[in-house]
């Protein structure tokens, strides 16, 4: 198989406008002989529901929850970047591709990371018309902030709610064209499995959540808007219903899954409390402009504050150790992501983590309040203080906030071209789900631009291009294709449900969660891998002999939805595994400990390693086949990352 | 702690419903409202009973999908908060706690306590929106919009959309969530143009899906988990008649 990125000629700068104008277009009074399928509704998905409507296609849209404006974009809080430089401090085009490139560790196409610098611009107008109150300074124009990773101020916000202002904003446009009838939306609708028909995705089958009833719809054209697969960990920032299935299935049927080992931890989540929990909370990295990180100097101090022998108080300043400001002088606490949490976890390896577990860190805001008063910092970061004490019960402006890494955002998922299709004629992959723009590292505030960028100004100008070249014949949902398939879906749910076993689908899960957070979390090692290897396909083989799934299809069934989830997390987590285990260096958010500087740096093999691994599914318990994609740096020079 | 449970157990939308008690033990304080009937429902399936349907996605307390009628009021008993940022700890140990679906003709039960509030999105197709397509607009500075503007527009964005309003409300209304909306695009220039149109659609479609009319008790913003402010009834209530004094659009 041959790995066509599909990257346009010419300098880097001119390629997407030569691009626009080459791809094929297709007459207007031909775009409402086209059905798309666009399934998920988030920033990707609902932008780019709305825009192809608007266009003029036919366009049914799927979501699994009860309403479209639900989709977990809406919990972004930090903000969304935009190379305006109407700060006038320096930013460009080029700086914000420069600087997504360096953050992701060079593991990112960088015609595409070019594409989203660019587009990135017409985001914010394109929002800001639709009435997203972003933040804006008293003179009437939008204010910015700055970002870890980044040393200009580039970051639009919405206060702390910056994701939930977009989401808004692309679900009333999606609303509009609801009304128009040009969307047909399907909510709490499930996408189970993709049709092909002759080697093109040509729909797909879904279950009704509420009936259960098993549907098909076809389509000229698939989009996946799923977002990314980060509850395999179950422990995790993502919205509990986020899930990898639709993805998973296309990749099944042939879609190849690239980089699925890069996961991408943020540092300052609320830590774990207890086995019954079920989430994990993010505090915003904003958080890391005030607050100072530190740990007890010695392990016995440590343990006596865990203990309880000793309070945080009793600490003398000299007997603490701000490990950031210590380590990386330039950029101290707002080093980026991969790098606060892999040293929040070194510290808790050492036995100087705090808390009941020793797995946290504190995040002090002390010295601001002294600096500049409570108010101050109460008017900047009340909200997250508040939500912090409501989980915790304790007052972050008494004591220091306990902080850990925790799962959040993947970077891996569908491999796609510069078209963002798959390799399967007619199925594209945008936002989350796909693994383009981010390396082994996406930097804060990238991701609502991705999704954005990918549904409103990329998708409906490249899918013409696919679409002018094919026929606009229908395929009915009469068609064998279709049929087979549902049919594969109703066997797999029947067996779910007869297998009438003693364990739960959560209990399965939160097993596959130990093992891939154990072993394939913020440090890997190559034994660790291959024992976390043999542990994920027991515990397959153990769910299908022994889960327990009540209920019938024909109902609403929240146990079989799961179900179907996690038989496809436990796929997916040994991809990721495998993944992981070939990837002999340490990049962004994939480290592997025998691959690192003697100060314990990711060290990079730029030599044997900067490509994208996009792997072939060939039956389950089978051994995937690798692909490589050459990632080729024709603009930036290599460099190891510091930030010294 | 330990806990009796009395939840609403209705199994369609056709079927009648009724309260039905659990037992509880063992619950920490620190788990949430939902985390702590996550618990339940391993036991009941261990036990091989149907576990209780309930939305809820974020957890986070943003995306409105969880609901709750806990002992009598939505989202229960602390101010300002969602179903899933609810703990424990806000509870005693021996308590009875009653937990409904919420309670509103508009909002159908489809299971257990899991509603349909999809008249919610058909009020915002109505007119929720601004009508601009992608591409061709100006650019984002171009028109600035003072500070104080954009704050309260921006105070009236934040709607979740969960429907506590309407399930603390005696006439189930939707007043509070409809007119978050039309008051955050009509006080915004970009939303302006079609200001007119847009509260006369919406107010006809609230109507059209069963909503009651608004009693000016203050239920709904006394139990909005986000403090959506009754100003924005005011706000909309102005807005409508204006509207309908000038209207071109006879409907």
């Amino acid at each position: 198989m041959i790995l066509d990125s599909k990257i346009p000629e010419g300098p880097l700068a001119e390629k997407w406008d030569k691009h626009k104008f080459n791809v094929k277009l297709v007459n207007p009074a031909n775009k409402r002989k086209y059905d798309i399928i666009v399934v998920g509704t988030g920033l990707a998905g609902a932008s780019a529901a709305a825009t192809l409507g608007e266009l003029g296609y036919n366009v049914k849209a799927f979501c699994f929850q009860d309403s479209p404006r639900r989709a977990h974009s809406i919990a972004a809080q930090g903000g969304i970047n935009a190379a305006k430089n109407y700060q006038n401090d320096g930013d460009s085009i080029f700086r914000l591709f420069y600087d997504t490139i360096k953050g992701g560790d060079y593991r990112a196409r960088e015609a595409n990371v070019y594409r989203l610098a660019q587009v990135s611009v017409n985001i914010i107008d394109q929002c800001v018309a639709q009435g997203v109150p972003f933040a804006r300074e008293y003179g009437g124009l939008l204010a910015n902030r700055s970002f870890g990773g980044a040393q200009v101020s580039r970051t639009f916000y919405a206060r702390g709610q910056t994701g939930q202002q977009l989401l808004l904003g692309a679900y009333s446009a999606l609303n509009r064209q609801i009304a128009y009838g040009k969307v047909k939306m399907y909510p709490r609708t499930e996408m189970l499995d993709l049709v092909m028909v002759d080697g093109k995705a040509r729909g797909i089958v879904v279950r009704n959540l509420i009936t259960g009833k098993i549907e098909s719809h076809s389509a000229h054209a698939v989009v996946l808007a799923t977002g990314g697969y980060g509850n395999v960990f179950f422990l995790s920032t993502n919205a509990m219903g986020s899930n990898a299935t639709a993805a998973w299935r296309a990749h099944k049927k042939g879609a190849l899954f690239a980089n699925p080992c890069f996961t991408q931890i943020h540092p300052t989540c609320i830590p774990v409390s207890g086995e019954y929990q079920s989430k994990l909370t993010l505090m915003s990295e904003s958080l890391r402009n005030d607050g100072r990180v530190w740990v007890p100097k010695t392990v016995e101090i440590a343990q006596r504050l865990r203990k309880g022998e000793i309070r945080v108080s009793d600490i003398k300043e000299e007997d603490r150790d701000y490990y950031l400001e210590r380590k990386y002088p330039a950029f101290g606490n707002l080093v980026p992501r991969d790098v606060a949490s892999r040293n929040a976890k070194l510290m808790c390896d050492e036995g100087r983590g705090v808390g009941a577990s020793g797995l946290a860190v504190f995040l002090d805001f002390a010295d601001a309040i002294k600096r500049e008063g409570q108010p101050a910092i109460a008017a900047k970061y009340g909200n997250l203080f508040e939500m912090y004490e409501k989980i915790t019960d304790e007052n972050p402006y008494e004591n220091p906030m306990r902080i850990y890494p925790a799962v959040h955002y993947t970077m891996g998922g569908l491999w796609v071209d510069y078209n963002l299709m798959t390799n399967i004629p007619g199925l594209y992959a945008t936002g989350e789900c796909n693994f383009s723009d981010h390396g082994a590292n996406r930097l804060g505030a990238s991701a609502l631009m991705q999704g954005l960028a990918d549904g409103y100004f990329v998708i409906p100008y490249t899918i013409g291009d696919y679409l002018a070249q094919n026929p606009t014949t229908k395929v009915t949902t009469d068609h064998p294709a279709f049929k087979e398939a549902e049919q594969a879906v109703i066997a797999k749910n029947n067996q779910l449900l007869s297998i009438n076993g003693t364990r739960t689908v959560d209990d399965f899960h939160k097993q596959l969660g130990h093992i891939m957070w154990d072993y394939c979390g913020m440090a890997r090692n190559a034994e660790g891998l291959q024992f976390a290897k043999g542990e994920i396909r027991k515990l397959r083989e153990e769910f299908w002999r022994d889960v327990k799934v009540v209920g019938v299809n024909e109902e609403l069934n929240i146990t079989l939805e799961k179900a179907n989830r996690v038989a496809d997390f436990l796929e997916l987590g040994e991809l990721m595994v495998e993944d992981a285990l070939q990837r002999n260096e340490s990049c962004g958010g994939h480290f592997r400990e025998e691959y690192q500087t003697p100060e314990n740096e990711a060290l990079r093999d730029d030599e044997n390693y900067a490509y994208v691994a996009a792997w072939e599914f060939t039956g389950v318990g089978n051994e995937p086949v690798l692909h490589k994609e050459e990632l080729k740096f024709e603009n930036v020079k290599l460099t190891q990352r510091s930030y010294k | 702690m330990d806990l009796t449970l009395k939840v609403w157990r209705q199994k369609n939308r056709e079927s009648a419903g009724s309260m039905v008690t659990y037992p509880i033990k063992g619950i920490s304080p620190d788990m949430s409202f939902l985390e702590m009937l996550d618990v339940l429902n391993e036991d009941l399936l261990r036990a091989g009973q149907d576990p209780i349907a309930f939305d809820h996605d974020c957890r986070e307390g943003i995306c409105g999908m969880c609901s709750l009628y806990i002992n009598g009021r939505p989202h229960g008993p602390e101010r300002g908060t969602t179903t899933c940022q609810l703990h424990m700890r806000h509870f005693n140990d021996g308590d009875t706690i009653t937990i409904e679906p919420w309670r509103a003709a508009a909002f159908p039960v489809h299971k257990d306590l899991v509603v349909d509030r999809s008249a919610f999105d058909r009020i915002q197709q109505a007119g929720g929106y601004v009508s601009v397509n992608t591409g061709g607009v100006p650019d984002a500075n171009a028109i600035p919009i003072g500070k104080s503007i954009a704050d309260k527009a921006f105070d009236a964005a934040t709607c979740i959309g969960c429907g506590a309003c309407v399930a603390a409300c005696k006439n189930a209304s939707a007043m509070l969530f409809v007119s978050a909306k039309v008051s955050q695009l009509a006080m915004l220039p970009q939303g302006k143009v079609e200001a007119k149109t847009r509260v006369e659609n919406m107010v006809a479609q609230m109507d059209v899906e069963g909503f009651g009319a608004c009693s000016n008790t203050g239920a709904c913003a006394a139990e909005c988990p986000v403090g959506i402010s009754l100003e924005n009834i005011a706000i909309m209530n102005r807005e409508y008649l204006s509207a309908k004094a000038t209207s071109e659009h006879v409907a």
